[in-house]
């Protein structure tokens, strides 16, 4: 990889409480790149995201976004700058419709573009289109999954970060969140952090790929590399 | 037949004031989890701002009642807003994330200090003010009983309804509205989008504060007399109606208001007056039993 990355950590260490769960996590993504984070069940990839994002914030250590430090940032004020997350457990606003949750996603840059991202989200998850009235709290889990990347991608982002996108979903459904991953970086050169727990398609899909284990980075490389690595196949791919 | 009518009008007119002021209980509660105990002293600000503002244009001899009242409003609105936004600031913005009761007990320091402090500027005793509109439509005649529905009813009545339809516009159709009921159901999400929280939840006070302004205004103009203690037994009552329609519903505060307001009417004129507030908080006693989410409210557990 050649040039700045568009978003960098340096030894980044993050606490609850007392309680480190990050230590020294340093990584990058560059600009178009489908980038993977793995590891086990509170291994901190959660944690890791929502540090992107400031919050929690990082209490040492630096995360910047082109070039510019976003680790004392406030979280709405970075979405500002370009990021949007689908988070863990996909925090749909459940008592509001499908467009409402849509159009909240549209808060970092206003409602300019709002009729032409919307067209967007639809063509990647038609099931949508039929369900702008329901509200959010009806929705099937993958319909909510769906409804949570649709509303990070109403903020037109620069960097898209999905936690575990395909948690406890049915295998057809995870095979079209993960069509629509690899569509958005190969069509509209969108730059992608996936985080799962559930390796294996996550590895075949990403450029590159890190391994995290109980707070730390323990491993890096291009995500075929990985998938073919005997450590990450016994601890990460049992059974895949 | 006539009389009934006549307690109708008069329970309506002060369900509306309630209406107003529950609608700040209910939003704050909605958007931060806690009642706002000094909301009853931001209505009762608003009172003293009208108060002194009439007496402030009357002294500059502004006579067009319409524009007087017009500036009044906005002053009360603008003013007490900003009471309101300092409230938050001051009582719960530094104790967010602190245990439960520490926000409650600084509101309370709070309801106390901003009553002391009209106290000591504006005196202890009872204020009065000239009623400033008076006449109004005498309805129906029966024997030498007549119903009347005065124009101050009639403005009190329009302008909450105005302001009821304005403000549940303003939550379901537009952005600040989103924000604000995103916020309602997830703070974390609502920054992760984008939504500033900590501006949301400023902004549910102020409009709160607002809408008690008005509230204030209206009753100052209904009853002519206001003191430093007003705030208490108002407050109480519209956070019983906020209660009594289920704390966070917005038509919920709205029907807890009315419902209070006819409550008290219907009792002071069939029974015995002294004991009309008895009468309203013992039905919210008896909702509270039956309906513990109140009448509008959400039951509690949720499906996840
Ligand atoms: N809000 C929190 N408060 C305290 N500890 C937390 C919190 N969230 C996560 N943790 C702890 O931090 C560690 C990492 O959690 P998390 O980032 O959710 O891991 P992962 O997403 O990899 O499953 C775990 O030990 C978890 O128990
Ligand atoms: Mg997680």
């Amino acid at each position: 990889m050649t040039g700045a990355p568009l978003l960098a950590l340096r030894q980044v260490e993050t606490f609850y409480g007392p309680v480190r769960a990050l230590s020294g996590v340093s990584l990058d993504v560059h600009e178009a790149e489908i980038v993977t984070l793995i590891g086990a069940n509170g291994a901190g990839k959660s944690t890791l995201l929502m540090t992107i994002c400031g919050n929690p914030q990082a209490s040492s250590g630096s995360v910047s976004f082109e070039g510019r430090d976003i680790t004392r940032m406030q979280t709405h004020a970075i979405t500002r700058l370009g990021i949007a997350q689908s988070p863990e457990g996909r925090r749909i606003f459940a008592r509001m419709t499908v467009m409402e949750n849509l159009l909240i996603g549209t808060t970092p840059v206003g409602d300019a573009h709002v009729d032409e991202d919307l067209a967007r989200v639809f063509d990647l998850f038609p099931i949508l289109r039929d369900r702008t009235r329901q509200r959010g709290g009806t929705l099937s889990g993958g319909e909510q999954q769906m409804l949570a990347i649709a509303r990070a991608l109403m903020s037109r982002p620069r960097l898209l970060l999905l936690d575990e996108p395909s948690l406890g979903l049915a295998p057809i459904v995870v095979r079209r969140i993960f069509e629509v991953i690899g569509e958005l970086n190969r069509n509209q050169g969108m730059t992608i952090f996936l985080v799962e727990q559930n390796a294996h398609h996550a590895l075949a899909l990403a450029h590159r790929a890190y391994v995290l284990a109980n707070g730390e980075i323990v491993m890096e490389g291009e995500g075929r590399e990985l998938l073919a690595d005997e450590r990450v196949r016994s601890a990460y791919l049992a059974g895949a | 037949m006539a009389y009934f009518l006549q307690q109708l009008i008069n329970g309506l007119t002060l369900g509306a004031v309630y209406g107003l002021i529950a609608i700040g209980y209910t939003m704050v509660y909605g958007i931060i989890g806690m009642i706002n105990f000094a909301h009853g002293e931001i209505y009762m600000i608003g009172a003293f701002i009208c108060m002194i503002a009439f007496a402030v244009l009357g002294f500059m001899g502004i006579a067009s009642v319409p524009m007087a009242l017009l500036v009044v409003l906005l002053l009360a609105i603008i003013l007490t807003a900003a009471y309101g936004w300092t409230v938050e600031r001051i009582a719960y913005r530094p104790l967010r994330g602190s245990f439960r009761l520490a926000p409650l007990i600084s509101a309370i320091g709070m309801s106390i200090f901003l009553q002391n402090y009209v106290q000591l500027l504006q005196g202890a005793r009872v204020k009065a003010m000239e009623p400033v509109i008076s006449g109004g439509f005498v309805l129906m005649r029966d024997g030498s009983f007549q119903v009347t529905l005065s124009y101050l009813q009639l403005m009190i009545m329009s302008v909450t309804v105005v302001l009821m339809a304005g403000f549940t516009t303003v939550i379901h159709r537009t952005p600040l509205g989103r924000a604000q009921r995103a916020c309602e159901q997830d703070q974390k999400m609502a920054a992760l989008s984008g939504i500033d929280v900590d501006r949301t939840i400023s902004l549910t006070f102020v409009l709160g504060a607002g809408l008690a302004a008005v509230a204030g205004v209206m009753n100052t103009l209904y009853y002519g007399v206001i003191d430093f203690f007003i705030g208490f037994l108002v407050g109480l009552k519209a956070f019983t109606a906020a209660v009594l329609g289920g704390i966070g519903s917005l038509p919920g505060a709205m029907l807890g208001g009315l419902m209070i307001g006819l409550i008290e009417a219907f009792w002071a004129a069939y029974f015995d007056a002294a004991y009309k507030d008895v009468a309203a908080f013992s039905v919210l006693v008896l909702v509270l039993i039956f309906r513990p989410s109140g009448l509008l409210g959400r039951p509690k557990v949720e499906k996840v």
